[in-house]
């Protein structure tokens, strides 16, 4: 039988707010345990929430950025249930009134193509804090400096039907998050946590199959993985006559499966009611306005402006749009250079070779933007020539200079492009060469333009890479076409 | 000095008749030498108080025209108070000291007044009698065989008794009314958002309300103009000017137009204390008011509202105590679920888990609309009742309690002690202020007129309360209790 996919996800969020949602205390990461927990955060008797209206301004802004209806009027609600990381005994969510409504995002296949992900709803609630089982012979620690932690939870419709979709949707939502700037997208500090509900179902079959959801996918490969070892199990169940049941389970990446962790039965009864120490949340259409106003270019709009207006191919623009980082560095590279084909090449071809051999992200490049943007030009105005710019860019990247110029200056990298100056290296080169010269004159015509780059490369070799190639090809060509 | 009123000891203090270390020893004093039979107090902080005295002393004789400025007062077991121990009345919080004040707490202090300690209450705000603290059972000064009423039992023994002139309660369904009604003082719930909830423990966070307990409706004022107003740290407290509540004390009650629900007059109503009643609205007509009777439907409905949603609301609040960061923490768990289920139920009385298991129960799957939501459209219903009668009628009158105060003891099931909040809980549902003042006696023990008004009418109860206590003496009237621990 022919199976399908089917999956939703749930990404948890976490707002780059300085404080947290419900109190004054600091949402740094890293910090000594404890020392960013306030009474608030510790669940104190008496103490009370305030909500952060920077997250709610998050929410709004991510739920325009993906065409959202905004709630004129969202609730925070509790969910009560009992666990040594959760101060209160509760946390607070919004079950019933969401603050961002349905939406969409589209995401780009690898063969190209793009699709639409539907956005069930997005909620804000406050994070739990963290249980640290190692350390403390059998017993168990509690941190609470994440507690309080803003978090948008974003659930989108089950319109995903691969692994590679899911992973496409992921990074989607990274890349909206992280270029309205409100999170840092930091997956492996969990500043963005995913859990995935996953069913298969007969292709052609209209209803969905029983789903499983699968927690603490922490990477854009685990979430393949995930979905990969899921899907196969769950076939292999149905195939064998089993059927799948309704359930929570963990992902293991050092196994890479997943593991029961609770039935449906066995699932909490999380009591949800609307929380009374809060209001409810009025935003108004001025409000949004507002914020509408603010809102950058966003990931989908920029690719298209690469494409359209910088004359960019649809895969340069897709790659160098994907993240908010790469994009400001690329357009930063063409600001300084003026020419954004020579940009992209750039970024995409030298610099992003370089940063994967030594595994840094484009926020960590040695060479800053404005750097290669002042030696792009310098290959754009034709003072040096690609070899030597080659050069130039290894020197930048060891530090061997401060810019462009200073580097070609000191190694002399100067393009030559003195008509006297090639034809004198050319004549020496074809004087010292009457073997080579020999071979061409007796070749075929239509064999001697493959013969020529013997030359060219001798000349070039003469010039220590600074000769201009067109010139040296043309005049090249000419005298040794007259020696025929 | 036990026999001045508030506003009259803060006359003598800015005479200098007495300085605020006199006053406060003297009152440590007779707590000191009172408060074993009445057990009002759970925590007595004499030390800190006379310190407190000593500097409102020299505040004023540096200029300080703070009208409270060296006044005593004592705060309800329910406020947190940094440094000094916070029980709420439960064992769950015997060992808990809080590391910040309460806004009110901080406000207080703000105006110079000084705290003689702590006062006892029903464990964790949930009673009608004071019977149900960790720290024994509370003596209405008036009938050491009675009870003061509750929650804020110690607070209104306390001020009936003597022992300081006024004292801070909370109201969820009737936990200062009710006291102040059952010890013969004067108790206000103001609006609900009125006063900052910060650092009050809570209960029912939608109905719990802070508010004054004592000898007057001036008294009350006075206490009122240092403890209301928005606070940024309550979200729930409503950002709206404050008035001078004694500006408007003496405003004549000509025209005054008072509604008597007929529903609080019905069935179950001591004879005695309805009579007692009905003499106070005859002190009203006589100072020009106009009465007539209107209705509130839907009152038969407000107790289960109240027991279906206070108790959801509570079940949530209470889950942080939990033995993981504060307060009883059980010996040697085996695990984190027997951590749990032993700190709690060690840490929690009777009454306190039943109301959690009544509200874990309403809030399930498959019950929370039947109960939670259906109780929220009631209470919907409950305050449209109130706001149509202040369409016809400036304040409402009834009886506080049904009963005057009842014996200790003589209350064994849990429903006839609901039953006790009749006519107030519906207040709290609707978020309306309300004030109890002493109204005579039945059968020797006090009986409380309870005057309703609309949203934010305090400063209308306070004129209405403070009108009939021109007029009469009944809030001046003493206990014997009182007199013989002078």
């Amino acid at each position: 039988m022919q199976w399908e996919t089917v999956i939703g996800l749930e990404v948890h969020v976490q707002l780059a707010t300085r404080s947290k949602i419900f109190s004054g205390a600091s949402t740094a990461f890293g910090a000594e345990p404890n020392t960013q927990a306030c009474a608030v955060d510790l669940g104190l008797p008496g103490t009370l929430p305030v909500l952060n209206e920077q997250a709610v301004a998050m929410a709004v802004q991510f739920g325009l950025a993906v065409h959202s209806d905004i709630a004129e009027v969202s609730v925070f609600d509790r969910k009560n249930y009992f666990y040594a990381d959760l101060p209160k005994g509760y946390q607070t969510s919004q079950m019933y009134h969401p603050i961002v409504g349905p939406g969409a995002v589209d995401i780009t296949l690898e063969d190209g193509t793009s699709k639409r992900i539907r956005i069930h709803h997005a909620h804000l609630e406050e994070d739990a804090g963290k249980s640290l089982h190692e350390d403390f012979m059998g017993m168990t620690g509690i941190d609470l400096n994440r507690a309080g932690t803003p978090l948008l939870e974003i659930v989108s419709e089950p319109d995903m039907r691969s692994a590679k979709e899911a992973a496409a949707y992921l990074k989607a939502i990274h890349s909206i998050v992280t270029y309205l700037g409100i999170s840092d997208g930091n997956m492996a500090e969990g500043s963005m946590r995913c859990d995935v509900n996953v069913s298969v179902r007969p292709q052609g079959q209209e209803a969905f199959g029983t789903r499983a959801e699968i927690k603490n996918v922490n990477s854009f490969r685990f979430v393949e993985r995930a979905i990969a070892f899921e899907v196969e199990r769950q076939i292999e169940l149905i195939e064998d006559g089993g059927s799948v049941v309704q359930e929570t389970r963990l992902f293991d990446p050092e196994r890479d499966e997943t593991r029961s962790m609770r039935t449906k039965e066995e699932a909490n009864d999380y009591r949800y009611f609307p929380c009374p120490d809060l209001l409810p949340v009025v935003l108004d259409e001025a409000y949004l306005d507002h914020l509408r106003g603010q809102l950058p270019e966003l990931p989908a709009d920029k690719r298209e402006r690469f494409q359209n207006e910088l004359g960019l191919s649809a895969y340069d623009a897709s790659v160098l749009s994907a993240s908010r980082e790469m994009a400001e560095f690329f357009e930063e590279v063409h600001h300084v250079c003026g020419d954004a084909k020579q940009a992209a090449n750039w970024v995409q071809g030298e610099l992003a070779g370089a940063l994967n051999r030594e595994n840094l992200s484009i926020t960590n490049s040695p060479i800053s933007a404005r750097q290669l943007g002042e030696l792009v030009s310098r290959v754009v105005d034709d003072t040096i020539n690609g070899k030597a710019a080659k050069q130039v860019f290894q020197a930048l990247w060891n530090g061997q200079g401060e810019n462009a110029d200073e580097i070609i200056d000191a190694k002399g990298l100067k393009q030559v492009t003195d008509t006297g100056a090639i034809e004198a290296m050319i004549d020496q080169v074809i004087a010292e060469s009457p073997a080579q010269v020999a071979q061409y004159r007796d070749a075929e015509p239509d064999k001697r333009g493959k013969m020529i780059g013997y030359f060219v490369g001798q000349v070039m070799k003469a010039s220590r890479g600074t000769a201009n190639p067109q010139q040296v090809n043309g005049v090249l060509k000419a005298k040794l076409d007259a020696l025929v | 000095m036990h026999d001045k009123t508030l506003t009259q000891l803060a006359a003598s203090l800015k005479s200098g008749e007495f300085s605020s270390r006199e006053l406060t020893a003297h009152y440590l004093q007779k707590i000191e030498k009172a408060d074993g039979k009445l057990n009002s107090f759970i925590t007595v902080t004499g030390e800190q108080a006379l310190k407190q005295a000593e500097a409102a002393d020299n505040a004023r004789a540096a200029g300080d025209k703070g009208l409270l400025t060296g006044i005593p007062l004592a705060l309800k077991d329910i406020f947190c108070t940094r440094d000094v121990k916070t029980s709420c009345g439960s064992k769950m919080l015997d060992n808990f000291i809080a590391p910040y004040d309460a806004t009110v707490v901080e406000k207080l202090n703000a105006a110079g007044t000084i705290s003689l300690g702590k006062t006892n209450m029903d464990e964790f705000a949930m009673g009608s009698s004071n019977e149900n603290s960790h720290y024994g059972p509370v003596k209405n000064p008036w009938d050491l065989n009675a009870v003061p009423g509750g929650s804020s039992g110690g607070s209104a023994a306390a001020v009936a008794a003597g022992l300081v002139p006024a004292a801070m309660g909370t109201d969820t369904g009737g936990s200062i009314r009710q006291p102040a009604a059952f010890c013969g003082i004067t108790g206000l719930k103001p609006t609900y958002g009125r006063v900052s909830r910060y650092g009050m423990i809570a209960y029912a966070s939608s109905l719990d309300q802070a508010g004054p307990m004592a000898r007057s409706a001036e008294d009350c004022a006075h206490l009122m103009n240092v403890i209301a107003g928005h606070d940024v740290r309550d979200s729930t407290s409503v950002a709206r000017g404050v008035p001078d509540y004694t500006e408007t004390l003496n405003a004549p009650l000509s025209g005054l137009k008072i509604g008597l629900p007929k529903e609080y007059f019905g069935d179950g109503l001591d004879p005695e204390v309805e009579s007692a009643v009905r003499e106070a609205v005859k002190v009203y007509e006589s100072l020009g008011a106009t009465v007539r009777e209107v209705s509130l439907p839907h009152t038969h409905y407000a107790i289960p509202a109240y027991y279906v949603i206070a108790p959801a609301e509570a079940s949530s609040n209470l889950s942080r105590f939990d033995g993981v960061r504060f307060g009883h923490r059980c010996k040697d768990p085996v695990d984190l679920i027997d951590l749990y289920k032993r700190s709690r139920a060690e840490g929690f009385g009777e009454e306190v888990k039943r109301r959690i298991l009544i509200g874990t129960h309403t809030l399930s799957e498959g019950f929370f609309d039947a109960y939670y939501t259906k109780a929220q459209k009631v209470r919907r219903l409950i305050r449209q009742d109130f706001l149509d009668a202040f369409e016809d009628v400036d304040v409402l009158m009834g009886p506080a309690s049904p009963t005057p105060a009842f014996d200790l003891g003589a209350k064994k099931d849990p429903v006839s002690m609901y039953l006790q909040d009749i006519y107030t809980i519906a207040v709290n549902l609707a978020g309306i202020p309300g004030i109890s003042v002493p109204a005579g006696l039945a059968g020797g023990r006090p009986v409380g007129l309870q005057i309703l008004g609309t949203h934010f009418a305090e400063a209308q109860l306070l004129n209405v309360a403070h009108q009939y206590q021109q007029a009469t003496d009944w809030h001046l009237q003493l206990p014997a209790f009182a007199e013989e621990h002078a």
